[in-house]
């Protein structure tokens, strides 16, 4: 029956031998885990003065904006009536986790990104709108709504007005990510999912993501203009990496920790999931090569001291590392919460397609998408890295 | 008051009283079957189901019934009921406490072939398992839409024309009840064939059922024989831990059963 | 209110933009909320008759006694007196609303008394089960027992003689 065709072992529920949540869903986490990452980076200068990472300012702005607006897709094409998705919007029912995302991703694309680096650039977009003609000068003027004023004075409301925005913005980040993890730590009908640690654990992770991509995207960008890199910036951000890193992965040991001593019924199936079907994603790609391996090379850089050059490299190796670690760790918890039947008997596999709707090309072009907005974006609204604020 | 205005105000008020009434009319009308309209009252009903495992031979009657009478898909693993056969034995020296084994082979769509032989030390038997229709549902309490919900008589159902296949329900249920119709794109799951008991009919499984394994309860009625069943029985529900308020009653359940 | 607004008025128009959203999504809930929602609860009432108005595929037992009276009267007393019709009959909906037009199919003896008694070591101990082979042979079911009183063989005298069934 189904069983050669599901590759299921030991025994599953009849409804239960099919995958009900893909990679894309995987992927939606993961993006906006970027985007409340980069922007907690960001509010590090804004909000608690670390000077250091100022150069990465406007980068981190436009890089959260780039992964937000690719956010909806993986949830558009995992739905079954994507045309009916607007149901939330008119009757969220209330006692819902998912209901509250049209609204808490609309606020913070809206009240608090948008208008924030809105903000930032005001001086800037009007600038170009005097300078530009022709189509781009219509652009920049909407853009400016219209409005022609740069005297000092309003650009010192501006920044005030920005300011109380990424306070608001700090836990509307963490909103917009920890409601995901809600989602998940919720569901007391599956084990894998359901613990109190669970928005924390994505909360930090998403932090430590996102640090790592504005890393990671400074370091590019820096090179492709040919300016200089600010290492003080640069090691000032590896740092806040590494710390986040350690709180995720203490918070995450500290759950396994406790499962492992109070093995209570659902356990024995977990252990048996995690050592074989999930083993090589969970303990060696999220574990060893995905958190031991870059906190320990971050680590290494605090403990000895190591030329730029040699730093520069390390910081790359971490943060790619960290990024595949922190995709494994979405992968994990949603698929890893599927492959185990709720009756503990058995164990189902997950099996990817490749160009359907749900398959890994539509989630590779998901990822890279982002990133061809963020260089329009750049286009359109210059960051030069290392280039500080005009007061 | 010239006539006039005094008709304009007559035909005024006429419309103002009638179209209400009209409405109402209508929306009665497109509600559906008028023979359901107005004859159930949801008030007077709260639904729930009592389950005899002691009874239960495994057949597949309510299988096949439930499919034919609800349009289920009959290849793939959907289904709206479903019958699992247990096999447990008991303390192996140096191993665990109990060992379960369970199959349900196309849902037991086809009946159970013989597996065990008699006399081998273990106990087997067979648990028909469906939408608990629980009275705090997990699953209507996370659908993001509302588009399936507890129903005033106690029936949980899913609104297939709001659906958006999200699936968050699915992965809600504790008892794997759910599943996406792959016709519709939207989630479908045992509905009480509340089309059939809002209609003094009882639902298809228990009409096939031939040992009386199955019985569809009504608590609100005084007469229903669910009160003695669950009076004079030991019941249980499944996975009491969850704390899902079931109104699945099972008799004779036993510890091994998931 | 000009000094007030000095150096704000990109501010005012972020925010008109803001009220201007705002009320267009409200607007927008009247019109697109469906009718009936939240009436019983947050969900849209027509659901309720939606999951009402299915076809009916089987009949349901009153429906056949009101023609088959006489089956009816020939299974009481016997143990197969409480299974519904369309257990063995299958669906028949169709059959009640117009009996002329569409015709029931004699169900096959052997697969539909197999179903239920052939022996499985996992049904309850004392429903009635036989292994085909030894307890018949090859002869389908209804040489020796009349389906709707399986007691009886079928042209037996009036009175009842139990057949021996296998525990």
């Amino acid at each position: 029956m189904e069983s050669i065709v599901y590759a299921v072992e030991g025994f599953m529920y009849p409804n239960e031998m099919e995958l009900q949540w893909s990679i894309l869903i995987v992927l939606y986490p993961f993006i906006t885990g970027l985007v409340a990452g980069a922007f907690i980076l960001a509010s590090l200068e804004r909000v608690f003065n670390v000077e250091a990472v100022r150069p990465t300012y406007r980068l981190a702005l436009l890089t959260a904006l780039s992964f937000l607006l690719v956010a909806p897709l993986p949830l558009q094409l995992h739905l079954g009536h994507p045309e009916r998705s607007f149901e939330m919007y008119l009757t969220p029912n209330t006692s819902s986790a998912m209901a509250m995302f049209g609204f808490v991703y609309l606020w913070y694309l809206m009240a608090v990104l948008v208008i924030e680096i809105w903000l930032d650039y005001r001086k800037d977009i009007v600038l170009m709108a005097r300078e530009k003609t022709g189509l781009m000068h219509w652009v920049y003027r909407v853009m400016a709504l219209g409005s022609d004023n740069i005297s000092p004075r309003s650009l010192e409301i501006d920044d005030k007005v920005g300011k109380f925005v990424t306070v608001i913005g700090i836990p509307s980040a963490f909103l917009l990510h920890g409601y995901v993890g809600f989602i998940f730590g919720s569901i007391k009908a599956n084990p894998w999912w359901s613990t109190p640690v669970m928005p924390i654990v994505f909360l930090f992770s998403a932090i430590v993501s996102g640090v790592a991509t504005v890393l990671l995207m400074y370091m590019f960008m820096t090179w492709i203009s040919g300016k200089t890199l600010d290492m003080r910036c640069l090691d000032t951000t590896a740092r806040y990496l590494m710390y986040a890193f350690i709180i995720d992965f203490s918070l995450e040991l500290l759950d396994l920790i406790h499962r492992i001593y109070e093995s209570d019924e659902s356990f024995k199936t977990l252990d048996f999931m995690v050592h074989t079907r999930l083993y090589t994603s969970q303990v060696i790609v999220q574990i060893v090569i995905g958190t031991l391996f870059p906190i320990g090379l971050l680590a290494l850089v605090q403990l000895v001291k190591v030329s730029d050059l040699a730093r520069k490299g390390i910081y790359v190796l971490s943060a790619c590392l960290t990024l595949v670690g922190i995709f494994a760790m979405r992968w994990n918890v949603v698929i890893g919460g599927q492959l185990f039947s709720k009756s503990y008997l058995g164990y189902t596999a997950y099996k990817m397609d490749f160009a359907t709707k749900e398959g890994l090309l539509p989630a590779v072009i998901l990822l890279l998408l982002p990133f061809v907005i963020l260089w329009g974006l750049v286009r359109l609204l210059p960051t030069t890295p290392g280039e500080p604020e005009e007061a | 008051m010239t006539s006039t205005r005094r008709e304009f105000l007559v035909r005024t008020g006429k419309y103002l009283l009638l179209t209400p009434a009209a409405a109402a009319a209508i929306d009665n009308i497109l509600a559906g079957n008028a023979a359901t309209a107005p004859a159930y009252d949801m008030s007077d009903h709260w639904w729930g189901m009592a389950i005899d495992i002691e009874k239960c031979i495994g057949c597949g009657n309510c299988v096949r019934a439930c499919k034919v009478e609800n349009d289920v898909p009959v290849e793939g693993p959907y289904f709206r009921t479903w019958v699992e056969r247990y096999h447990v034995s008991y303390q192996e020296p140096g191993g665990e406490a109990e060992r379960i084994t369970v199959d349900s082979p196309e849902g037991g769509y086809n009946g159970f072939p013989e597996k065990y032989r008699e006399g081998d030390g273990a106990k087997s038997f067979f648990v028909p398992k469906l939408c608990n229709q629980c009275s705090h549902s997990p699953c209507t309490q996370v659908c993001p839409v509302g588009a399936t919900f507890e129903s005033p008589d106690g029936a949980v159902l899913v609104d297939k024309a709001y659906c958006m296949g999200c699936r968050y329900c699915v992965q809600a249920c504790p008892y794997g009840c759910r599943f996406i119709d792959p016709r519709t794109e939207t989630v479908d799951k045992c509905s009480l064939c509340y089309h059939r008991i809002t209609r003094g009919l009882t639902t298809a499984c228990c009409e096939v059922c031939p040992t009386g394994a199955r019985s569809l309860g009504d608590f609100k009625n005084p007469k229903d024989p669910i009160h003695d069943f669950v009076r004079l029985n030991n019941v249980q529900v499944l996975k009491p831990q969850m704390a899902t308020g079931s109104k699945t009653y099972y008799s004779g359940l036993d510890g091994s059963v998931r | 209110m000009k000094e007030l607004l000095k150096d704000k008025e990109h501010l005012v128009r972020m925010g008109l933009l803001f009220l201007g959203g705002t009320l267009a999504f409200m607007v927008a809930r009247i019109i697109f909320v469906p009718k009936g929602y939240g009436m019983y609860g947050q969900y849209r009432a027509g659901a309720l008759d939606d999951n009402r108005s299915r076809p009916l595929s089987f009949a349901g037992r009153a429906a056949c006694e009101d023609c088959h009276s006489d089956i009816s009267e020939a299974r009481a007393g016997s143990k197969h007196a409480g299974i519904g019709c369309e257990a063995c009959h299958r669906a028949l909906a169709k059959h009640a609303e117009d009996p002329e037009k569409v015709k029931p199919v004699r169900p096959d003896a052997q697969s539909v008394c197999l179903v239920c008694h052939e022996v499985n070591v996992a049904k309850p101990r004392g429903f009635p089960q036989v292994e085909p082979k030894e307890h018949a042979e090859e002869q389908p079911c209804n040489t020796c027992h009349l389906p709707h009183h399986p007691e009886k063989s079928p042209d037996e005298p009036a009175e009842e003689t139990p057949v021996e069934v296998q525990q």
